[in-house]
């Protein structure tokens, strides 16, 4: 391999530096089980969380350094190739990274409340986001199914840990037996690409389809169809939906954020430099595909949608018109297109961790029938425009970031003369918007009078939603520095 | 944002950004008021949106008169890696319309009582009244969307949560219905930002797109096809009005005048600016279609408000009949009928307006707007039903009010180029006598029935929230100059603008440049 020479050292080189944001959350993983299996009683969930959020923060850091040097030096790549360390992989760490803080800190209130037990849910949950960066960064379609493993795994525990709900296995089963299907795609998919290109290297795979013109395609095609449709689940794209409104409705709140915001951003993270990176040569061929799915998820997610009456569901379908729109960005196969599912990505990961965050706190038995948001404007008046701010930027309204999100996806949609998909997402947010102005009516128009358990809120979960309120405001007015991250974020494979 | 506040020129002060400011800062200064004071709340606000009326009209004081083009403009850089830019600026067409939003506003929030949770409705009609004039002034077609499309977050929350017992329908339909209009409209926008470029920078500014006009024919019909029906559907036009009377009617009064006076408005201004100025060809095109569609809106409105049980959805269909006038004046295409049509939006916010907020005080009087529940209102309220009479002779276009002025100039620049179109439009001001004088004469003549014997008089508060609407009413009647000789050379670029970039030309008439006291005495229908 031309990696063992580039840089003169004998054996594969190992950039310590570039994978210590996963290694300080793995070791964060250990040090809480270890913690907690010599000392139970000192491991209280203050501590977990203290401990989650301290490693979240010192990789942030060193994410922030990581982006420096890319930004100064130019991307590299590690471990024989096999993990990316470009300005793609450090967007999603970041991104990774927030969401982690966000969830741990979500998960404080809710982990006390049910009684759960806090080391064993935040060790899965520092495992998952390593496994998300992991995929995120992995330049290995090996590396990138380890990655997607350790992330799905530790998902599938922490929906069932909530063992007195039976509502919250059955969503583990079925979010397990699909993820597993889902992964079986995948694995095929690779095996084909490997049996095609001759590696599962993006580089490689990338290098080969620049310079070999196929007699005939077959073997590509059914592996990027499967490939394509693995994915699909993981992000949760019609038709390879369904699992999403029963699981998003009976995992715990915490984590039904986590899976609606950094699982599907991993997925498409890994999309993304599969299609977009690897399979640039062949965008004839993808891009069509992924530009009906992205039709069918946008509609299926905005019709579907408006006929739920449970929140939770609502917003799983909500969350699949999202990724609609994503596959629309996707669609346009150019750098813009790209940048534009980063920004879209980013800015819908903190939309969604505030939204999953007011959920948990009102649903707070995990039953979320539309009526219990009933007279919320009155109750609590800052919380409810802070929910309804971040339903109306979900919706793509001005001044929050979702309408810039969006902008960006239909002006990338239209400089790729897909116009007609440009028109068709801007209809589907409108029947979208349906659904998230049945929730802010519902909140503020209200006759009934209904009895309100007036719990305090633990700040936690204030401090999150107020974040994410913050920068949902802040994105939507002036987002040029975002939209820059986005755009040095576009990702280059490189050998190295 | 922040920079926004210091000017790209120390010279001078960048009074449009802070038309646009004020109102907001107002908003969060009423949202950070104390709870416990709840009376405090409306003055607080109505300083705000007063500051905001007068920088307006230090606007039209310091506007040129004889200038065609945008006055006062400030750019300031805002996405640039998107080509964006924050970039305001005034004309002759948007000035009155910018004045006009300027006081409508604090004469509401004064007016009108909320009857409960005034900090939130205080804050939402400054917002409205920032989003207003960001939409007017816009001159970048990115920050026009976000105005256009950020005004239906306030009033949704205004019907949503001050509205009548239908509201929740009522709010979500106008939402959907605006939203699904303009949603196109942002595809069309960055398709004519895109495709304008060529190998210069993206630019989303309308005065460098409309000079360049680089887009092929079909293009650009199918762009202007996009921002019309955003704009049809504000009007509205028929058959895409009827989210206008549910709004209308469930609306609270303040959002009902605000939603008459002002954001219809943006529906024919956004014909004008950015159908007529952008797609110069296309408009011509389509200028057939929308003119008879404004006509069937004068003549439908006027149909169906005579049938209107409910005196407030009277006044709604009353609106459509009067913004089809616009439209026609719009797409006739001469001086007279664009003057007409950028008069008569003053005019119809003017008098709808005040028809609104005097239905509102009606309202709060009797708890009824139904027309066969009241009856003889008139002997009970005499000085209520003498302000109601000039303001309905006004709406239906008496001479010497402002509304002849305005449907006359229309009537009579349409004739040239839209004959038969005018001939129908005209008996329109026939009907608008018919539904408004019978629904006078049933509300306020008659015998008084118990309840309306008790029915208080116009109060000196209500009398003098009134009193500007009278004042614009019978000065616009009578001497209409001062406005007319503002819009008229940005009425003329803009018809010339269409000369140079279609096969138009505007026939050669002789006609009076401005209409005086004299045209108003000699001429009724």
């Amino acid at each position: 391999m031309g990696a063992l020479q580039i840089l003169g050292f004998v054996g594969p080189s190992v950039n310590w530096w570039a994978l210590l944001p996963q290694i300080i959350l793995l070791g964060a993983a250990l040090v809480i089980l270890l913690v907690s299996a010599l000392a139970p009683q000192r491991t209280t969930t203050a501590f977990v969380t203290v401990t989650t959020l301290c490693s979240a923060v010192t990789s942030s850091i060193i994410a922030i350094g990581l982006w420096n040097d890319v930004q100064t030096e130019g991307p590299s790549s590690s471990i024989a190739s096999a993990f990316g360390i470009d300005g793609f992989s450090i967007f999603f760490t970041m991104l990774i990274l927030i969401g982690l803080a966000a969830t741990a800190l979500l998960s404080h209130d809710y982990l006390d409340r049910e009684g759960i037990d806090p080391p064993e849910f935040h060790a899965l949950l520092l495992c998952s986001a390593a496994g998300a960066i992991v995929m995120a960064s992995a330049n290995d379609l090996i590396v990138m199914f380890l990655g997607l493993e350790a992330l799905s795994i530790g998902i599938y525990v922490m929906i069932a840990m909530h063992h007195r709900r039976s509502e919250a296995r059955e969503s583990a089963i079925k979010y397990f037996v699909l993820g597993a299907f889902s992964s079986a795609f995948l694995l095929y998919g690779i095996a084909l690409t490997y049996g095609a290109t001759g590696s599962t290297n993006l580089v490689h795979v990338r290098n080969y389809l620049d310079v070999v013109v196929f007699r005939d395609q077959h073997l590509l095609m059914a592996a990027m169809a499967l490939l394509l449709v693995g994915l699909s689940f993981k992000v949760a794209a019609a038709p390879f939906h369904f699992w999403a409104p029963d699981v998003y409705q009976g995992a715990p709140s915490p984590v039904t954020g986590w899976m609606a915001s950094i699982a599907k951003a991993a997925g498409f993270a890994a999309l993304l430099r599969i299609f977009f990176a690897a399979f640039a040569s062949h965008d004839v061929d993808w891009a069509p595909v992924v530009g009906v799915l992205a039709l069918i998820t946008l509609v299926i997610g905005a019709v579907m949608a408006i006929l739920q009456t449970d929140v939770k569901r609502m917003l799983a379908f909500s969350s699949v018109s999202h990724a609609g729109y994503v596959l629309v960005a996707v669609h346009a196969a150019s750098a813009e297109g790209t940048s534009a599912a980063l920004f879209y990505l980013f800015t819908y990961t903190i939309m969604v961790l505030g939204t999953f965050a007011v959920v948990g706190a009102i649903g707070t038995d995990d039953e979320h029938p539309l009526s219990r948001y009933a007279g919320l404007g009155r109750s609590r008046p800052v919380l409810a425009i802070g929910f309804t701010v971040l339903l109306f930027a979900q919706a793509g309204i001005p001044v929050t970031s979702g309408f810039i999100a969006k902008f960006q996806v239909i002006a990338a949609a239209v400089n790729n003369e897909s116009y007609f998909i440009a028109g068709a997402a801007m209809m589907t947010a409108v029947i979208g918007a349906f659904m998230y102005l049945r929730i802010v009516m519902v909140m503020y128009v209200t006759d009934e009078e209904k009895e309100r358990t007036s719990r305090t809120w633990h700040w936690t979960t204030s401090a999150v939603v107020i974040a994410a309120v913050g920068f949902t405001i802040l994105i939507g007015v002036v987002p040029q520095f975002l939209i820059e991250f986005a755009e040095d974020a576009v990702p280059i494979l490189i050998r190295g | 944002m922040i920079q926004l506040v210091a000017a790209q020129s120390a010279s001078s002060f960048p009074v449009l950004n802070a038309l646009i400011i004020v109102p907001i800062v107002g908003a969060l200064v009423v949202v950070l008021l104390p709870n416990s004071r709840p009376e405090l709340m409306r003055p607080v606000g109505a300083i705000f949106a007063s500051i905001a009326g007068a920088l307006s009209l230090y606007v039209m004081a310091q506007f040129s008169i004889h200038e065609a083009g945008f006055q006062f403009q400030s750019v300031q850089s805002w996405i640039p890696n998107l080509g964006i830019n924050w970039h305001v600026g005034v004309d002759g067409i948007s000035l009155w319309l910018v004045v006009l939003t300027g006081l409508i506003t604090p004469i509401v929030l004064i007016a009108v009582d909320p009857h409960h949770d005034p900090k939130p409705y205080t804050a939402w009609l400054l917002l409205l009244q920032a989003g207003s004039f960001g939409a007017f002034l816009a001159l970048d077609l990115f920050l026009f969307f976000v105005m256009f499309e950020i005004v239906l977050v306030p009033m949704y929350m205004l019907i949503g949560g001050w509205g009548y017992d239908d509201r929740r329908y009522a709010a979500t339909k106008f939402f959907l219905y605006t939203m699904a209009g303009s949603a196109l409209m942002l595809v069309a926008i960055v398709s004519v930002a895109t495709l304008s470029a060529g190998n210069q920078d993206i630019t989303f500014n309308v005065i460098e797109l409309a000079q360049r006009q680089a887009l092929s024919t079909n293009t650009a019909r199918l762009c202007f096809l996009a921002f019309a029906l955003a704009f049809v559907i504000k009007v509205p036009i028929v058959p895409v009005h009827t989210w206008l009377p549910d709004a209308h009617t469930q609306a609270p009064t303040a959002g009902s005048v605000v939603l008459a006076a002002v954001m219809l408005k943006l529906g024919t201004y956004g014909l004008l600016r950015f159908g007529l100025y952008l797609f110069p060809e296309a408009s011509v095109w389509a200028a057939p279609t929308l003119a008879t569609l404004g006509v069937i809106g004068v003549i439908y409105g006027a149909i169906v408000a005579t049938m209107q049980k409910d005196l407030k959805r009277l006044v709604a269909y009353s609106s459509i009949a009067h913004m089809g006038f616009i439209v026609l004046g719009i797409f006739a295409f001469t001086t007279q009928s664009l003057e007409g049509g950028v008069l008569q939006m003053i005019n119809h916010g003017l008098s709808t307006g005040a028809l609104f907020l005097m239905v509102g005080m009606l309202y709060e009087r009797r708890k009824t707007r139904a027309i066969e529940e009241l009856s003889g209102i008139q002997s009970a309220a005499p000085v209520f039903a003498g302000f109601f009479t000039v303001i309905m002779l006004s709406s239906i276009g008496v001479p010497g009010l402002n509304g002849f002025v305005g449907e006359f100039l229309v009537l009579i620049g349409s004739y040239e180029t839209r004959r038969w179109w005018t001939v129908i439009a005209a008996t329109g001001v026939i009907l608008a006598a018919l539904y408004l004088l019978w629904a006078y004469q049933r509300v306020f003549h008659g015998e008084p029935t118990p309840d309306d014997e008790q029915t208080p008089d116009l109060t000196l508060k209500e009398g003098l929230v009134l009193a500007p609407f009278i004042v614009g009413i019978v000065f616009l009647g009578l001497y209409p100059k001062p406005l007319l000789e503002r819009i008229e050379p940005a009425v003329d670029g803009l018809i010339s603008h269409l000369e140079q970039h279609s096969d138009y030309v505007q026939p050669d008439v002789g006609a009076p440049v401005v209409v005086d006291e004299s045209h108003v005495s000699e001429d009724d229908h």
